[in-house]
């Protein structure tokens, strides 16, 4: 007979323990409290980037039966039945509680009064964000995080993306106190400060008040705050508010032995709820453990937890902070080894045995790029230079060096895996090892794992030359050369080819060189730039006038008309707020430019790897919503940005409020008005891979938004390999966006003077490409036909009618097997 | 069949010449100076646009890549590099006293 497994929480553990037993003979009911199904909570402060839980969302599970939004009121264990809040009753044979855990809200008084949050779920993110948008503050609003430990600094940043000025209130005389010391702590504070965050240690909330539409919190310092929010993160019990009759452990949490299982053997806890041999856990990779082992318990087996690493690294506002294993040197007769840099702004110190031979823990705060080496280490021996002043921390991993924490996946798993072929990339290794699947962190790691056993991702562009195009930028950028000839003769083999030639191309019209068709560029060009028009099906072109931000007087817009008319070209709208002409020969463009740019239209390069479009929404000009002047500024930064040539083509778009009608975010760049000024959004994409853009910076005026966006674009330029969109590029980017933010926002490559130049001299050298060819015979002598018969048209183009307009009679090719 | 005086052809690129039944040729000069001709349509699209292509090399093979699909065409054979079944009629060409004939 089938056996019934009812799992009480449909969290992130219990949806490890479902999906572990999919396959098992097991019927499993789950009951979830929360309306969706589980997320990853550990993720959830992203949540705030998108406001949308797409991103949040774990693998979907197949063959259970999940009951969301029904929270469980009782259980009769005698009966072995559980009740849940719809009066539904479910009997089982077996039962996991996985019911996680409650925020802890200190009893301040005032502590329920509207405005005042928790930070847990995906519907307390929402909630928090309805406050700050109510708020009647003009400009930024003041918030208050009760609690600076991990969750308290993670929310206080959110507030900032909020457009909030957080104060972070810690009853400790330090931030992180249980993960870092004071000498982590002090340059913690210092480095968060310089990010709109105040601190205040050592003290407390003693009340809050309502005044208006205001919240007044008195801190036990004496210090008053005006706020418009208040968030309580002074962490976390055990959720048993589900009275089961069962023992709770010495800090709460049903108490289960190392099998996971209470004293009711038919009863089982994990996850922030379980308190294993009475030890309690505030992160999710013990959790999964105890999943695996009630997974192997309900299939026959014996497995028990194995203790758990309790390490932590993150990035906390840009600031990378690590603490692992005996970070406060608690063991008897630990030894510390501290190197503060506060030039540097970076903090280490190691934690080892008295005999100095064993590494036992460490705190690092604003580099923390050692982490990933030092933590496999702890309990091994320490290489002796690791204790030299600005020791090396490159050192050799063990192969029982657990690698990936999240997921248990030891270094020689994966090198296995790698040497074996199995996994070639980094994608491969997560979909065979698992490793680098829960919080990313390993992903570096597994990167160098790679490139250790040998394996080489060739860069090389293509067979004429080794180097990638970032590479290749490099040398063009530092040699001056400006000739492809010259460069395949210095750095390449042979004579090119259609993969090297066009990024060559690129590449030199990138860094100025004058008109693209240019006698020794225009043999490198593809043939929709060699004619500034993108070639359809049949070999004729199509030909679309710029027409910034999309606005258009009825002037222009009865030229356009007319010239269709005149030369009997298909005519139709295109995505990008402008006007696709289809049906052009070669010998018809420069006539057809000639009309169109006497009626002051220029190119709209359609046809090149640079900017199309940005489009807009009509802004605060006519829409009753609109916040900022979302036109003027599409305009602008049309007209900026026409004619950069870049790895891929770039589009853009404007918002004038958060509706988002000129669908920005799934822009290369994306600009959304706020009350303050403007969000920048980066690496979105629509086409084959949708991907939402994420959030650079927001609430910045117009000369600091430009400043970014000249910034972003060179940087993209120099770095991203050919026909590489910025979504894929910034996917692909060594530390991601925050990487990305500290070189184009923070500057802390001190490239940004020259990102600016590089732009500042693409747009005095702009010119208008067709205007170039209409003005030069030589160029113009390559608009024909037939070179022994200029003006006979093409005898293979012929067109036919369909609703109206002109359309390409089909070629009658023979289908050739490709 | 005089096509066009050598000065209208440039290195690395192709023209398209028309022939008196209707037919279209593409002419290349290739970087050595040494000159090509193949029949324009590329045999993919049915499009007469292989004039139009990037010429380059293949493992030190002259190509031209049509502008469609992108297929690699020896300029020597007319052959498909990638797709061995298919190719494309190469026509004799010379350069004579400055002027480019089809023989
Ligand atoms: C902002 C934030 C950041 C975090 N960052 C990290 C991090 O970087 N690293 C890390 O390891 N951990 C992190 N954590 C902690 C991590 O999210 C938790 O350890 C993990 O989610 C615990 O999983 P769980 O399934 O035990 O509990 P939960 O994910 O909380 O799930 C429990 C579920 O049970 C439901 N439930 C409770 N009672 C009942 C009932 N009676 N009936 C029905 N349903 C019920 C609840 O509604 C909830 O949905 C973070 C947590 C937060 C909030
Ligand atoms: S995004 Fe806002 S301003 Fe723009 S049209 Fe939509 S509602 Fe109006």
């Amino acid at each position: 007979m089938t056996r019934t497994l009812v799992v009480i929480g449909h969290g992130m553990v219990g949806h490890r323990l479902v999906d572990l037993l999919r396959d098992s003979a097991w019927r499993i009911v789950v009951f979830g409290e929360e309306s969706r199904p589980a997320y990853d909570r550990v993720a959830l402060s992203s949540y705030v980037d998108s406001w949308s839980s797409t991103g949040l969302e774990l693998p979907a599970l197949t063959g259970c039966e999940l009951r969301l939004g029904e929270k469980v009121v009782s259980v009769d264990r005698e009966r072995r039945v559980v009740v849940g809040a719809s009066g539904v009753e479910v009997s089982y044979d077996a039962l996991v509680l996985a019911t996680g855990s409650v925020p802890f809200v200190p009893p301040v008084p005032g502590r329920d009064l509207p405005g005042c949050h928790v930070y847990r779920t995906i519907d307390d993110l929402d909630a928090i964000r309805a406050t700050v948008e109510a708020a009647s503050r003009p400009g930024r609003k003041s918030g208050m995080v009760l609690g600076g430990g991990l969750l308290g600094l993670e929310a206080a940043n959110a507030l900032r993306g909020m457009g909030v000025s957080p104060h972070v209130v810690e009853l400790a005389p330090r931030l992180m106190p249980i993960q870092v010391d004071d000498g982590g702590a002090s340059l913690l504070k210092r480095l968060v400060e310089k990010l709109d965050l105040t601190v205040h240690t050592g003290t407390s909330a003693s009340s809050i008040e309502r005044d208006g539409s205001r919240l007044i919190a008195k801190l036990a310092s004496g210090l008053e705050l005006d706020l418009d929010v208040v968030v309580f993160s002074a962490g976390i019990r055990p959720r048993t508010d589900l009275d089961l009759g069962l023992e709770l452990g010495p800090r709460g949490g049903y108490l289960v032995d190392a099998a996971c299982r209470t004293a009711d053997p038919s009863v089982f806890a994990i996850g922030e709820c379980a308190a294993v041999e009475g030890v309690t856990y505030g992160l999710v990779a013990p959790g999964y453990s105890m999943a695996e082992v009630v997974a192997d318990q309900l299939s026959g087996g014996a497995r028990t937890f194995p203790g758990a690493d309790v390490s932590t690294k993150l990035k906390l506002l840009g600031v990378d902070v690590a603490s692992f294993g005996d970070a406060h040197a608690a063991t008897e007769g630990a030894l510390e080894v501290v190197v503060n840099n506060a030039v540097a702004g970076t903090y280490s110190k190691l934690v080892v045995s008295d005999d100095a031979r064993t590494l036992l823990g460490g705190v690092l705060v604003g580099d923390a790029s050692s982490y990933l080496s030092l933590r496999p280490l702890v309990g091994k021996e320490v290489p002796a230079a690791l204790l030299q002043p600005g020791g090396a921390v490159d050192v050799e991993m063990p192969a029982d060096a657990q690698v990936c924490s999240c997921l248990a996946v030891t270094k020689q798993t994966i090198t296995d895996a790698i040497v074996s072929g199995v996994a070639c990339d980094v994608a491969e290794l997560k979909a065979c090892t698992k490793a680098g699947t829960g919080c990313g962190s390993c992903v570096p790691m597994l990167k160098k794992l790679l490139t250790e056993c040998g394996v080489e991702q060739s860069k090389a562009l293509c067979e004429h030359f080794t180097h990638s195009r970032a590479e290749l930028f490099e040398i063009v950028r530092a040699t001056r050369i400006s000739t492809f000839s010259e460069l395949v003769a210095r750095h390449g083999t042979g004579r090119g080819c259609d993969i090297c030639k066009p990024a060559v191309a690129s590449i030199l019209a990138s860094l100025g060189n004058g008109h693209i068709l240019g006698a020794s560029q225009v043999s490198l060009q593809d043939t929709n730039d060699r004619f500034l028009a993108n070639m359809q099906r049949n070999g004729t072109y199509s030909v679309v006038p710029r027409i910034p931000g999309g606005e258009i007087t009825p002037e222009k817009l009865i030229v356009i008309g007319e010239v269709a008319r005149d030369f009997g070209l298909y005519t139709k709208i295109t995505g990008g707020q402008r006007i696709d002409l289809f049906g052009a020969t070669v010998d018809q463009l420069p006539l057809i430019w000639r009309r169109l740019v006497d009626a002051g239209f220029e190119s709209g390069h359609a046809y090149g790897k640079s900017l199309r479009t940005v489009k807009s929404c009509v802004g605060t000009t006519w829409c009753r919503y609109g916040v900022q002047d979302s036109v003027g500024l599409a305009i602008e930064l049309e007209l900026r940005y026409r004619g950069l040539r870049s790895p891929h083509k770039l589009k853009s778009a404007v918002s004038g409020c958060a509706r988002e009608c000129a669908e920005a975010r799934s822009k290369d760049f994306g600009v959304i008005a706020t009350e303050n000024g403007w969000n920048l959004y980066v690496g979105g994409n629509g086409g084959f891979t949708p991907r939402h853009a994420d959030l650079l910076v927001s609430d910045v005026d117009t000369a600091s938004l430009i400043q970014i966006i000249d910034r972003f674009l060179m940087f993209y330029i120099r770095t991203a390999d050919r026909l590489q969109r910025t979504s894929v590029w910034l996917e692909g980017l060594d530390g991601g966006l925050d990487h990305l933010r500290e070189v184009v926002v923070d500057d802390k490559l001190g490239i940004c003077a020259e990102l600016e130049a590089a732009m500042a001299s693409h747009v005095d050298d702009y010119a208008d490409e067709w205007r170039g060819v209409l003005e030069d015979p030589e160029k113009l002598a390559r608009f024909t036909s037939f070179v022994n018969a200029p003006g006979v048209p093409d005898p293979t183009i012929s067109f036919r009618a369909e609703r109206g307009q002109r359309v390409p009679v089909s070629l009658g090719i023979p289908e050739v097997v490709r | 069949m005089i096509v066009c005086g050598v000065e209208a052809l440039r290195p690395e690129q192709g023209v398209a010449a028309l022939l008196p039944d209707g037919s279209q040729v593409a002419v290349f000069l290739t970087a050595d100076g040494s000159v090509h001709a193949l029949d324009n349509i590329d045999p993919f699209s049915g499009a007469a646009v292989l004039s139009r292509g990037i010429v380059g090399d293949r493992g030190g093979e002259p190509v031209v890549v049509s502008p469609v699909y992108k297929q690699a065409f020896s300029l020597a054979t007319g052959k498909c590099l990638d797709s061995p079944s298919v190719s494309v009629a190469v026509h004799g060409v010379r350069v004579r006293d400055g002027v480019v004939e089809l023989t």
